[in-house]
């Protein structure tokens, strides 16, 4: 059989992200399905991460699979010096598939390589999150209807956020715009300007974030600026309250325009842009119960003709 | 002189192999991945000799040894373009230029501390970009390929 594990999406066509996002849509109109009845789903959290583990066992548990896992690394035997690959080949004995965070970058590729069981990449170190990326394709492609010639403008630390990174580059197909709002010392890295120059991707890099800066935008994708990110503290201590979105800044904004956050935050979003018709990001993570659903059918092999002719809906 | 000299140091071999233009910088990183202070047989080892394509190279001849491919790979990470002369029964029976394979399977460690390759036991994988970079399999990261650690 075929290893159908997600372990990257960077790589998909755009038919398949097209096809992933069909599913997730309708598993927004009908969440709750049978599809995974007698089926057991595996959670293997190497690195506790309770936000991505609740989402993937609500979906698998609305799909209908038994759950089984650790979510913390420190109830198991890889604590007492267990092989990663020894983990996963005993898990493999249970499990139709293994849903996986690790702190260690290529954790995932490696498992896959291992077991014939279809391993999910829930977070491999700083390297790639598959599913996060997933959910923000589907809240910008379910915002804004489509997916193509968007001006995504990206703010706060673009030097370690692994999320805008991993959306960066699976938006190229899409002919989009992008602006790198970013204090100095977090600007986007070298390699993904050189990236975009290679996939003929538009970017624009400031360091201003105003109401008039972000009046083009159709996606503000926010991110943390974490104070132990910084080698110079002063520099921290000047920039820390420059990439904050407040609401009077909206004001100049177009009417289509959401933001998104991968959350959890801490002051860069001010709680009355909750009130706003443009903050998203609450809906962005509950469209990772979708997307999740719509990968764990995937790996399984239920194709979007088995959803749409699903005759079991509770 | 320095071509007859040569000859001579090569000519000697009854059956080994000869390892030619290998940069002066390199022989001893070389001598070491063959664990050549280890090996029992006849080895002669040679640097700063006149070349005629380089400025100085180094040489070495071990008697009764014939690499295998795996260790020819490795040779080649070390230093590519370097040239490999096999003789039996005092004749030369192959001389390659050893080139870079696409891809280099457990020979070279990966930079990344935090890669999974490093932290599990398992073989590593890189594919070699433009004859000058090797890219991690496992965790993406490219490293120089003059810059690397081999396992
Ligand atoms: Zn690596």
């Amino acid at each position: 059989m075929e290893n159908r594990s997600v372990v990257s999406i960077a790589d998909y066509s755009k038919e398949k992200i097209q096809y992933l996002l069909d599913m997730a849509t309708e598993f927004e109109a009908r969440p709750n399905r049978r599809l995974l009845e007698g089926k057991v789903v595996a959670t293997l959290f190497f690195e506790p991460s309770t936000r991505t583990r609740l989402s993937f066992e609500t979906a698998a548990n609305r799909l209908g699979a038994r759950v089984i896992g650790f979510s913390d690394p420190k109830a198991t035997s890889s604590s007492k010096g267990e092989t990663l690959k020894d983990t996963i080949k005993m898990v493999s004995n249970y499990a139709d598939v293994i849903v996986m965070r690790h702190y260690l970058e290529g954790a995932a590729q490696y498992a896959s390589e291992v077991t014939n069981v279809p391993i999910i990449n829930a977070g491999d170190g700083a390297n790639l999150h598959p599913s996060q990326t997933m959910l923000d394709l589907y809240s910008i492609y379910k915002t804004q209807g489509t997916l193509y010639n968007l001006n995504i403008y990206m703010v706060g630390d673009l030097k370690y956020g692994r999320t805008v990174h991993s959306l960066l580059m699976s938006m190229r197909k899409y002919n989009p715009t992008f602006h790198f709002i970013a204090p100095k010392e977090l600007e986007m890295p070298e390699e993904y300007k050189i990236y975009c120059k290679q996939n003929n991707i538009n970017y624009i890099e400031q360091q201003d974030f105003t109401e008039d800066t972000i009046a083009d935008a159709d996606i503000i994708y926010m991110t943390r600026v974490q104070r132990e990110r910084f080698s110079d503290l002063m520099e921290y201590e000047r920039v820390k309250d420059a990439y904050i979105l407040k609401a009077d800044m909206l004001g100049k904004c177009r009417d289509n325009m959401k933001i998104l956050h991968p959350l959890p935050r801490v002051n860069e979003i001010e709680y009355d842009v909750d009130e706003s018709k443009h903050a998203y990001y609450f809906e962005q993570a509950q469209n990772g119960l979708y997307a999740r659903e719509a990968l764990i059918c995937d790996v399984l092999g239920i194709t979007l003709d088995d959803i749409k002719n699903d005759k079991n809906i509770k | 002189m320095e071509h007859n000299k040569e000859q001579m140091m090569v000519a000697a071999l009854e059956n080994g192999s000869v390892i030619d233009h290998i940069p002066t910088d390199k022989l001893w990183t070389i001598a070491q991945l063959l664990n050549l202070d280890k090996c029992p047989e006849e080895v002669v080892i040679a640097n700063n000799l006149e070349s005629k394509v380089m400025t100085r190279k180094g040489l070495i001849k071990i008697s009764g040894k014939f690499f295998s491919e795996e260790e020819i790979s490795k040779l080649a990470v070390v230093c590519p373009n370097i040239r490999l002369t096999v003789i039996r029964n005092y004749e030369v029976t192959e001389k390659r230029q050893i080139n870079l394979s696409d891809t280099i399977i457990n020979i070279v460690k990966c930079a990344n501390p935090v890669c999974i390759t490093n932290n599990e036991p398992m073989k590593t994988y890189f594919n070699v970009k433009d004859l000058t970079t090797l890219k991690c399999r496992y965790c993406g990261k490219e490293q120089s390929l003059d810059s690397i650690k081999l396992k």
